[in-house]
């Protein structure tokens, strides 16, 4: 399984700076790949092209060589901010409901209590929300797993909790893994290998 | 908290209360008068205002409390009948109003051409004065309460829609939304499972805050004579009336009944601004 | 060095509504102790959304209206009251808030790093004054004209550190300054504060990024479930952790990537489900008899550094 983005140069507006040029990038489900770069250097806008969040660019991303499938996306983005991927009139239930029927022992995996299921956003902190986002993610249909600063608002004992519920579903399932971070200690230790955007990026 | 309550003084219940019981209380008076003078209004009987030549011209009393007409009707009773009706048609109205406000806004973020159509919409019932606009419709209508209720509800619908357009194209650039369609949800079903929740609190209150815009413009239109047929015993068909008798001095004719309106009017703004301070999440801990 | 300000047993609480009409009190900050003192700084580290945020409202009497706070705070052995606050915040003590949003964006830069000025003479004296910092934060004259949306991450961090330093401050809090910055930002940032604290001001770092809190504080405050169990110096973050007291921040310390990323189960509990014990009870792997009923206190071991655990209590 591979998930290929060719030639992505992107900006936002006809007006504004490229962010992205011809940036080719290539990550398949053998390795965990770590995506390193300066803020503002156009890590998040690469993370939404792969995973169809941002639809006006130029280029092209495949998986497996065809086009990315209508409907649900196989190619799903963790955000830094869970309080903001979620509806604020929705119950935890309902957020998770929306993807999957979440089995309870990967529940218990996440470190997420029964009793949350039932509070509004407004009432969990932002790494219990941040276990929530990811497990919608992680529907069985999903085949690449893009974590854009997943754990840089979370403790450390919490990225770590996260990182390792997070690793281990990708190996049972044979998942692929981008992992975007400033950190570089945080890379060296998860990913296999580590690209600098920088060095793909031709603005 | 419960100590601080116990420590105030027993009489000041109004101090003790937290804002919110406050709140409540304003809603709940408002809507009890409100809904008191549509039932009463349902219970009188035409019989109780039929002419009475013996009881003509009476200044108020006790036993005409807003005095009585030329024709000896007594004019409490006509104004609770006119009030009650005045609400029903702002109620119809308004709900009709909203609803137009909501499928436009809905209509308007589905995509650019029906987005800038309904703008444009939005702007010619905006560029013509809406008592114009009722007279109108209410004339091409045929008139009557259908007239009125349409023509009011064809003109009031505008500003609600707007602000719910707005609201709408903002929550549709937000992360939950864009993950619902990766997650392959269709449209339709994040205007309604994600979308309409959000909006719900901002319809109710619009809704309110038009009934009582629909109730004076409803008044408005019957006084100027395109509304309501003269038989009906409208607010407005009152008051116009009693502009030929107020040279004569029978200045009760005319007072007691605007005053009553006035007072219907700001009891739904008072019962609406309560209902947004509620359920808006800024102030609602307060 | 002279204490700056001493803030001893401070709680927070706030007053919502549960179910209809009842209200409730819902502990965010509890009996907070922290002391900073000229030329210092100290970094507050807890998780965000935790309410650590709060004490810097706190200090700066900005706390929302149906916010309760109890206990006591000294500002140069002045006790720190709401007139005192009004009088000192913007003056005396500054604060640098997140992020650029909370510039005017359609003020020009220079005029709202300056401010309401009396008379002329006074706005050209703050005008000189705020030149000389922008220089010295390296921000040039066009900046001085410039619209907030005209600035980049980096001018607009220096334009807040500029707005910040323009009254003189001897206490300046920082809220989060790092988060979403790349190293090399972190890094300008973290100078900024090293700077300020060579002029002898005394800072206050609020953040949850424990890289940033070790590269620049000289004491970090850990904060866990709205209490403060453990105030370390930051030379006892080194080695495997064992100069740190508290478990929580020994596991704390051992969950970074490099430090072994290690990891530990469990989840601070949220505020409102605090146990009548030790907040930290459930994960704690050496609990004593009382651990579960008893709260232990805030004790201190020397000067600077003070510890919530049973363990090191005599």
């Amino acid at each position: 399984m591979e998930l290929t983005a060719k030639n992505i140069s992107f900006r936002y507006s006809s007006s504004s700076r490229r962010i992205l040029k011809d940036v080719n990038i290539s990550i398949d489900n053998k390795k965990i790949l770590g995506l390193f770069g300066d803020s503002g250097s156009g890590k998040s806008s690469l993370c939404k092209i792969l995973a169809g969040h941002i639809n006006k660019y130029e280029g092209e991303v495949r998986l497996d060589g065809n086009e990315i499938p209508k409907g649900f996306n196989p190619v799903q983005l963790i955000y830094q901010h869970p309080e903001k991927v979620m509806n604020p009139k929705w119950k935890m239930h309902e957020v998770l409901g929306e993807s999957w029927d979440v089995p309870d022992d990967l529940l218990e995996d996440f470190g997420i209590q029964k009793s949350w299921l039932n509070r509004w956003p407004a009432e969990l902190s932002g790494g219990e929300l941040q276990r929530f986002s990811v497990l919608r993610a992680l529907n069985p249909k999903t085949k690449f797993l893009i974590a854009d600063e997943m754990t840089t608002m979370l403790d450390a004992i919490t990225q770590v909790q996260i990182f390792e519920s997070v690793l281990k579903i990708v190996k049972e399932r044979n998942m692929g893994l981008l992992v975007v971070s400033h950190d570089r200690n945080l890379m060296d230790i998860i990913c296999d290998d580590v690209i600098y955007l920088d060095d793909i990026n031709h603005v | 908290m419960d100590k601080s309550v116990n420590k105030t003084n027993k009489f000041d219940i109004l101090g003790s209360m937290n804002l919110r019981t406050k709140t409540l209380l304003a809603i709940g008076l408002s809507v009890f008068i409100l809904v008191l003078v549509v039932i009463i209004s349902f219970f009188i009987d035409p019989s109780s205002i039929t002419t009475d030549w013996s009881v003509m011209n009476k200044p108020p009393s006790l036993e005409h409390l807003f005095g009585t007409d030329w024709m000896g009707r007594d004019m409490f009773t006509r104004t609770l009948k006119g009030l009650g009706l005045s609400v029903q048609i702002g109620f119809f109205a308004s709900v009709l109003s909203s609803i137009i406000a909501v499928a436009l806004a809905f209509l308007s973020s589905f995509n650019k051409y029906l987005d800038s159509f309904v703008s444009w919409l939005i702007d010619v019932f905006l560029s013509i004065p809406h008592l114009l606009l009722i007279v109108l419709i209410s004339i091409a209508l045929g008139g009557g309460a259908f007239g009125v209720l349409v023509g009011v509800a064809f003109t009031h619908w505008t500003s609600l829609a707007r602000v719910l357009r707005a609201e709408i194209k903002r929550i549709k650039t937000s992360e939950f939304v864009t993950i619902s369609e990766e997650l392959g949800k269709s449209k339709f079903w994040i205007a309604r499972k994600q979308i309409l929740p959000l909006v719900f609190s901002q319809v109710i209150v619009g809704t309110i805050l038009i009934f009582p815009h629909a109730i004076m413009h409803e008044a408005s239109v019957t006084f100027l004579g395109f509304g309501l047929s003269p038989h009906e015993p409208a607010i407005g068909i009152i008051l116009s009336e009693s502009m030929k008798y107020l040279a004569t001095g029978n200045w009760w004719l005319a007072l007691f009944p605007g005053l009553s309106l006035l007072i219907l009017v700001l009891l739904f703004d008072i019962a609406g601004e309560n209902i947004k301070k509620m359920l808006d999440p800024a102030s609602a801990n307060d | 060095m002279n204490d700056l300000i001493n803030v001893s047993n401070i709680s927070i609480s706030f007053t919502q509504y549960v179910k209809g009409l009842n209200q409730r009190e819902l502990k965010v900050i509890t009996d907070l102790t922290l002391d900073i003192k000229e030329g210092e700084i100290v970094a507050v580290l807890g998780s965000s959304g935790s309410g650590k945020s709060l004490l810097a409202h706190a200090i700066l009497g900005i706390l929302p209206h149906n916010a309760n706070l109890s206990g006591t705070m000294m500002y140069k052995g002045e006790v720190l009251n709401s007139e005192l606050k009004e009088k000192l915040r913007g003056d005396e003590i500054a604060l640098i808030p997140q992020s650029v949003n909370f510039l005017d964006p359609l003020m020009k830069v220079s005029d709202q790093v300056i401010g309401e000025c009396k008379d002329e003479a006074e706005e050209k004296e703050k005008r000189a004054k705020q030149r000389a910092i922008f220089e010295k934060y390296g921000l040039s004259e066009e900046v001085d004209d410039m619209y907030p949306f005209q600035l980049s991450g980096g001018m607009a961090r220096r334009v807040l550190v500029s707005t910040a330093l323009l009254s003189n401050p001897k206490l300046v809090i920082a809220d989060e300054p790092t988060p979403g910055l790349d190293e090399k930002s972190v890094e300008e940032t973290l100078n900024h504060l090293r700077q300020m604290a060579e002029d002898n001001v005394g800072v206050l770092l609020i953040t949850h990024d424990i890289d940033a809190a070790l590269k620049v504080a000289n004491r970090i405050a850990i904060f866990y479930s709205g209490y403060v169990i453990e105030v370390a110096n930051v030379d006892d973050f080194s080695g495997e952790g064992e100069n740190l007291l508290h478990p929580y921040t020994k596991s704390l310390y051992n969950a970074l990537p490099e430090n072994g990323f290690n990891l530990t189960l469990g989840h601070q509990p949220l505020h409102g489900e605090i146990p009548s014990g030790c907040p930290y009870y459930d994960r704690c792997d050496h609990r004593l008899e009382n651990c579960d009923k008893i709260r232990p206190n805030l004790i201190s071991i020397d000067e600077n550094k003070k510890v919530r655990c049973f363990k090191y209590e005599r």
